[in-house]
């Protein structure tokens, strides 16, 4: 175990902590602003990979396919906030859970109907193929370093858009009083599309840009998806701050967990075991961090 | 005089750099109604609110016949025989009335963890359940569900709840909202009866009420008491005057 | 009098039981496995119905308590089969009845450390955390090589009921209807006890409970306990009858499943999971034959049950659901 890998495997837990702040954005405004639990965030996620696998394979631009994503995800979003969600906003969350697991089951099945059960490639774009050389020896792939920037781009974006804009005054007015945004004016029908479609497009982009770091597949979306929820519950559900926070805590401490613990445990167990035991065991590591966590602050560390 | 059933002394409690609980002693003796007055924002609500046990005071203590109560919870404080009812209106909404104050029974008797009785035969809970309700009026409406009962009887509900837990005394907060004058002048005479059973403290907005009823009143303004006294006293008062009652008068 | 809503359960009941029957008589044993499967996933539902349904837990993690009752069936069936002792010497065994005490017990523990933990938050904290516990033990079923890991486990010889042939298909299915029985009529005398009232009074308005002085929390918790015992229960049984148990019993999909079929079959009724529970299996088998896209059709049947009929089968056939 060298710091050169340590650093790499770092990084790594950079690179899942922004990606799942893409998701967990979405998830915590959407709950921040309209109250609703959404779990077919992690088919957007889903439907933002395959448009931009399918995209990038007619066109054979990578980019076009980012935009894809986006657009497509924010699409799907918004149709289905309109045909469905819309009807949850005033219904208990037990409603909310079924109807989005619905949507879940639609979506998933739908895609395999368009797709096909096989997964799909994305490659890479070629300007960001091969690896640069970070201080300290490290070699470390071009492409997952674009992503960790590109997400703590977004992150600041997302910062000025909620303090600076309009969109974002009337997206904290929703957090904190209904009926105040309704006194301002303020068509809420439009703002709760706007902001479900937004959170869609960031979590349509997340899948674009790990789809070309993995598989495009069906079902991509629901690992993901709960990750998100560990962050969004530790971050304190409705902060922005809190989810990205705990978005890089939860990415950091399970990728070291998965790369530390079966080394930790080699010194006591033979290495087969000790691989296949902490692999999987580190898969428990966030969990019972979440636990620790909500054992002490019910209510998450940045609760709204 | 007696001993007070409900003694508060000293009580503080800030929200930030907010006193909504402003150093307030306040006592309550056997046999009176004891009314809290104020205008909006004097912090009465804050107030009841530490008394019931739902927020915990900075500092202060409460003792409630004669045992500090201060930290223990609501549920509590209400099987030692604090009763409250609530501004808003709370019950079990979809029980009928008779098993909102069958539970009252259950709860008295300390015994939620029975699995296998059924409620609806256990005569140990109906009969205390059925008396609580005639002594409030309400026989003849005790298997309707409370959706279906007026503004009104929910309150003559409530208070039957209260009798059934067998309160050692009343948190009544603003019974009398939302009551049209008929409503009003019974539960005005019924309170008047039941403060013989166990002393109220009272927090209304309604003044003929509280002038009717009142043994003694209290005045809060931004989380202080500014005077105790008898209903008389508080009429004269110039401090009180100023602060509260000319606003009305 | 006997009301509608009996009629119905009545009618249901015996449909099932008939449907078994009369499968066995034509010798179509496929059948009689379908009948077998509505009533142990009317169980475990009917288990997650006491926390969900009757004290308002949204529980979206119970498939872990399913899977620690299949685990229960496949690890003392496998090693009563394989003779070897488990850990602390213990012998394995396949006495379904000793096997369900192991798989409740088992459920119990976990649900108190669950519910500890969860019970303290509510809403959607309470959904959220309940999936994440979850999703950590199916990991730990995964991670754990010994007892098969993510490949799961099989039980060669089905486990063992005193005085039946659990190898015949009919035998086995009228142990999981008894169960199924015998778990409604537990949740039938919970509902109208002291206990019944209390968690009833908690889930409508908690702060009305504190107020008359009944504790929210040990109510809340003994409802989620008892809830998992009756679903690992069915857990044992489900290994069972598959002859296999793998970390998917435990999956979140599993743990929707579970609410879904309860939401399906109505809230709040005692018959609701099992009601549910026939209409899923026979989505799943009807819709299956006719399109391996089934799972769309299921989502849109879902959508709309929870959009446009709250009331689920029961809601339908039996009326709306009166309250005493």
């Amino acid at each position: 175990m060298t710091a050169a890998l340590a650093i790499e495997q770092l990084l790594n837990g950079l690179q899942l902590g922004v990606m799942l702040f893409l998701m967990a954005a979405g998830l915590t405004l959407i709950f921040g602003v309209m109250g609703l639990i959404n779990l077919a965030h992690g088919s957007l996620y889903m439907v933002g990979a395959f448009a931009c696998a399918a995209v990038a394979s007619l066109t054979g631009s990578f980019w076009l396919g980012l935009i894809a994503s986006l657009a497509a995800a924010a699409a799907a979003g918004a149709i289905i906030e309109v045909l469905v969600i819309r009807r949850l906003y005033s219904r208990d969350h037990l409603d909310q859970v079924l109807a989005t697991f619905a949507l879940i089951l639609i979506f998933s099945e739908g895609t395999r109907w368009v797709f096909g059960s096989f997964p799909l490639y994305l490659n890479i774009p070629s300007i960001l193929q091969g690896a640069v050389s970070l201080p300290g020896g490290v070699q470390y792939p071009a492409y997952r370093l674009a992503v960790i920037a590109a997400g703590g781009l977004i992150a600041l974006g997302l910062a000025a858009l909620i303090t600076r804009t309009r969109l974002g005054i009337r997206i904290r007015a929703g957090e904190n009083d209904r009926e105040m945004i309704g006194a301002l004016g303020v068509d809420i029908r439009t703002l709760y599309t706007v902001v479900f479609a937004l959170g869609a497009a960031l979590a349509g982009l997340a899948g674009a840009l790990v789809g070309a770091l993995q598989s495009v597949q069906v079902g991509m979306g629901e690992p993901v998806l709960i990750l998100a929820f560990v962050v969004i519950v530790i971050g304190g559900i409705g902060s922005i701050k809190g989810a990205f926070l705990a978005a890089l805590l939860v990415g950091v401490v399970d990728t070291m967990g998965r790369f530390l613990l079966p080394h930790l445990l080699a010194t006591v167990l033979p290495p087969s075991e000790a691989g296949t035991i902490g692999g999987s065991a580190s898969s428990m590591l966030i969990y019972i961090m979440m636990a620790f966590i909500l054992a002490f602050r019910p209510r998450g560390l940045f609760a709204a | 005089m007696a001993e007070p059933v409900l003694q508060i002394s000293n009580l503080v409690k800030s929200f930030g750099a907010l006193r909504a609980t402003d150093d307030v002693t306040i006592d309550l003796h056997p046999g009176e109604i004891h009314a809290l007055i104020g205008p909006n924002g004097a912090g009465k609500s804050t107030l009841i609110h530490q008394i019931c046990g739902t927020h915990a005071p900075n500092s202060g203590t409460i003792r409630f016949m004669g045992e500090d109560i201060t930290h223990l919870g609501v549920a509590a404080r209400a099987r030692k025989g604090l009763g409250r009812t609530f501004q808003i209106s709370s019950i079990a909404p979809e029980f009928s009335a008779l098993r909102n104050v069958m539970l009252a029974v259950q709860a008295r008797q300390g015994s939620s963890f029975r699995f296998f009785r059924p409620v609806r035969s256990d005569a140990s809970l109906t009969g205390p359940a059925m008396t609580a309700l005639e002594r409030v009026g309400l026989a003849g409406r005790a298997s309707l569900p409370v959706a279906e009962l007026s503004h009104g009887e929910r309150r003559q509900l409530e208070i039957a709840i209260a009798l059934a837990l067998g309160s050692r005394a009343f948190l009544l907060d603003e019974p009398m909202a939302g009551m049209g004058p008929e409503g009003s002048r019974a539960l005005t005479s019924f309170l008047a009866d039941l403060k013989q059973e166990a002393p109220i403290l009272l927090v209304e907005h309604d003044m003929d009420a509280v002038f009717a009823l009142a043994d003694r009143i209290s005045v809060l303004v931004y989380g202080k008491i500014i005077a105790t006294g008898t209903v008389e006293e508080i009429r004269r008062d110039p401090a009180v005057r100023t602060a509260y009652l000319g606003d009305h008068d | 009098m006997i009301s509608r809503e009996w009629t119905v359960n009545a009618a249901l009941a015996l449909a099932l039981l008939a449907a078994a029957i009369a499968a066995e008589a034509a010798g179509q044993v496929f059948y009689i496995t379908l009948a077998t499967r509505i009533a142990i996933l009317g169980l475990a539902a009917t288990g997650l119905n006491l926390a969900l349904g009757l004290g308002g837990l949204v529980s979206f993690g119970h498939a872990v308590f399913f899977g620690i009752g299949g685990y229960a069936a496949g690890i003392l069936g496998s090693h009563a089969f394989s003779g070897d002792p488990m850990i602390f010497g213990l012998e394995g065994s396949n006495s379904m009845p000793l096997i369900w005490l192991v798989a409740a017990l088992a459920a119990a523990v976990a649900g108190v450390v669950i519910g500890v933990i969860s019970i303290r938050t509510s809403g959607v904290y309470f959904i959220m955390i309940t999936l994440a516990f979850a999703q950590m033990l199916y990991y730990f079923a995964i991670s754990w090589p010994a007892y098969g890991g993510e490949d799961g486990l099989s039980i060669f010889v089905r486990n063992a009921f005193p005085g039946m042939n659990t190898m015949k298909p009919l035998s086995f299915f009228l142990i999981s209807f008894g169960a199924l029985m015998a778990g409604i009529a537990i949740l039938a005398v919970l509902r109208g006890s002291r206990f019944g009232s209390a968690l009833d009074v908690v889930r409508q308005n908690e702060v009305r409970a504190a107020a008359v002085g009944i504790n929210p929390f040990p109510v809340k918790l003994t409802a989620f306990v008892l809830s998992a015992m009756i679903t690992a229960v069915a857990g044992a049984l489900y290994a069972d009858l598959n002859r296999f148990v793998s970390p998917s019993m435990m999956s979140w999909h599993m743990s929707g499943e579970l609410i879904v079929l309860i939401i399906l079959g109505g809230t709040g009724r005692l018959f609701g999971p099992m009601a549910g529970a026939a209409l899923f299996v026979l989505i799943e088998h009807n819709l299956g034959e006719l399109t391996e896209r089934w799972q769309f059709f299921l989502g849109l049947i879902l959508l709309v049950t929870v959009l446009f009929a709250r009331g689920g089968v029961l809601g339908f056939l039996a009326g709306k659901v009166r309250h005493g």
